[in-house]
């Protein structure tokens, strides 16, 4: 029973879309003709899930995100947002990006960096201020809203970005390497900001990384990418229980097995070339 | 013991600020005073004594009644309609130089059509087209205002372009992703983020004004502050020539202080951030 006049709209009836957020099918990218990034992949993102995408360095996990947040054109291959392909920049998606430093505007405050997607939304004031101090205090940053992005330290610029996305009250929020460029504790505290934000507004969130012990640390499913033109090596299961813990949940027995499970999967093509 | 002390930080605080002052003032003055004794000496009519201009600007300027704050005759009439027709053009030039180059700038199409035009008649000097302007435009304050303008749209115009060119795609993803509208996006993101170089375009093209309204009123004009200098200097009135042009530098000097604390406000974040990628 499809919707009439709306040929891009998937079938929204039957219950194994109802629960579906993202859906991604037979995406190809390549940027000229010798040089293909994405060679075909296909997966699915279910609502309020965490799906870490990992892959070895240079694997298009990039290109992958700028593909979902319709910044780039597929080669091939669609992608629906709910039941919606997305041909142009969907609604209800918010990106966190690596480079903090860039992403945040430094002619403005924190708390006018958080509130400007709002803007443009169809939100009246009293509900946009609500959302920018909701936001920031999650993060924790109620105190420093007052200042500006460059006056704070590189993992709180990152938490800026966060409460950004969070007012936004995406559909879901999409992660670039977010942890990448901060030193180690800092990185351990915004992925327990990221897990805990994660429960209280029960967003779905797709997380893509390099860095194997976050993925499985975070996320509900982990999806590991060959190395480019990227394909799709495995899909593992990560069954602990949330909320997880920095020092007893790495330590688990599960939390070991799987991570060198992904670790195997990632390094075998590597060893397969050298053979 | 202790008052001594305190009186003692106190004499040090002001020989430091004096020395400063003396460091950054200290050859202007001493250059003023050289002028003075040799002028003096000399007794030249070519050459008044600093002393003689700024006694004589004092009258040209400041010998009004008090209910017009004491400015004379001479500063509505002449330096007023200078200062409009500055603004003006140097106005038109911003407004014109921002838009066109953020046209230009954001746009592979219109940048490989206008280009070559731009950069032609980026060669003309300004000054050369007093005649065509007069004819034109006639001898009134709009062909002035256009001749200032059309001298100084260039630094706006070409740092509008390099400015809103080198944004960062990072910040324009962000904005895309978020949904922001183009119009936002050119408003939010490209022209703040293209406003230091703007901003130091505006100040270059702030001076050039200053010159193309002394030129253009050398030219076929009956008021200004040029025209007053030329008219003095025919008439020989040349002490009253050196006060238009002591009022120039002035001039000139007040617009670019001006100009720099504004700056200061509106890039304070520019600043602030740059201070910290050097840390």
């Amino acid at each position: 029973m499809s919707l009439p006049g709306t040929a891009a709209r998937a079938n929204a009836m039957t219950p194994e879309w109802r629960n579906r957020m993202l859906t991604v099918r037979g995406l190809r990218h390549a940027y000229s003709a010798d040089r293909l990034a994405i060679a075909e992949l296909g997966f699915q993102v279910n609502s309020g899930e965490f799906v870490a995408i990992v892959g070895p360095s240079g694997c298009g996990k990039t290109t992958l995100l700028k593909l979902l947040a319709g910044l780039l054109k597929p080669s091939a291959g669609s992608i629906y947002l709910q039941d919606r392909i997305v041909s142009a920049v969907p609604e209800g998606l918010a990106m966190v990006f690596q480079e903090y430093n860039r992403s945040l505007l430094p002619w403005l405050r924190v708390r006018a960096n958080v509130e400007l997607p709002l803007r443009y939304q169809a939100i009246n004031a009293p509900e946009r201020n609500a959302r920018v101090a909701r936001s920031l205090q999650a993060v924790g940053l109620a105190a420093f809203e007052r200042l500006y992005p460059w006056q704070l330290s590189g993992g709180m610029q990152q938490r800026v970005a966060i409460a950004r996305a969070l007012a936004y009250q995406p559909k879901i929020l999409l992660m670039d390497e977010p942890f990448a460029s901060v030193d180690a504790q800092t990185r351990a505290d915004l992925e327990d900001v990221v897990a805990k934000v994660r429960m209280q507004f029960g967003i779905t969130i797709l997380l893509v990384t390099h860095d194997i012990d976050e993925a499985v640390y975070l996320a509900d499913r982990v999806i590991v990418l060959s190395s480019s033109p990227s394909r799709i090596v495995a899909q593992i299961p990560v069954e602990m229980p949330h909320p997880r813990d920095q020092i007893t949940t790495r330590a688990s027995d599960n939390f070991v097995a799987i991570r060198s499970e992904v670790a195997k999967l990632i390094r075998r093509p590597a060893e397969e070339a050298t053979l | 013991m202790k008052a001594d002390r305190r009186s003692s930080i106190w004499l040090n605080a002001a020989l430091a600020s004096l020395q400063s002052v003396g460091a950054r003032y200290g050859l202007g003055l001493a250059i003023i005073i050289a002028w003075q004794i040799a002028a003096a000496q000399a007794g030249s009519v070519f050459f008044p004594t600093p002393l003689e201009i700024v006694v004589r600007s004092g009258e040209l300027w400041f010998s009004g009644p008090p209910s017009h704050f004491f400015l004379s005759e001479g500063v509505f009439k002449d330096v007023l309609p200078s200062l409009m027709r500055l603004l003006g053009g140097w106005a038109l030039a911003v407004v014109v130089g921002g838009s066109l180059g953020v046209l230009v700038g954001r746009s592979r199409v219109v940048s490989d059509i206008i280009d070559p035009a731009l950069q032609f008649l980026r060669a003309i000097p300004g000054p050369a087209l007093i005649p065509i302007f007069i004819i034109l435009l006639g001898t009134e304050a709009t062909m002035r205002v256009s001749l200032i303008a059309f001298g100084s749209v260039w630094p706006i115009l070409l740092n509008t372009i390099e400015g809103v060119r080198t944004v960062d795609p990072v910040q324009i993803d962000t904005a895309r992703s978020f949904q922001l509208p183009f119009m936002a996006r050119m408003r939010r993101i490209v022209l703040p983020a293209a406003m230091p170089k703007i901003m130091a375009g505006m100040r270059v093209s702030l001076s050039l004004s200053v010159i193309l309204m002394v030129v253009s009123e050398l030219v076929a004009s009956t008021n200004g502050i040029g025209y007053r200098i030329l008219n003095a200097q025919m008439m020989l009135l040349l002490t009253d020539m050196w006060c238009g042009m002591l009022l120039l530098a002035l001039l000139g000097y007040g617009l670019n202080a001006t100009f720099l604390q504004v700056e200061r406000r509106v890039l304070a974040w520019h600043r602030g951030a740059r201070q910290r990628d050097d840390a």
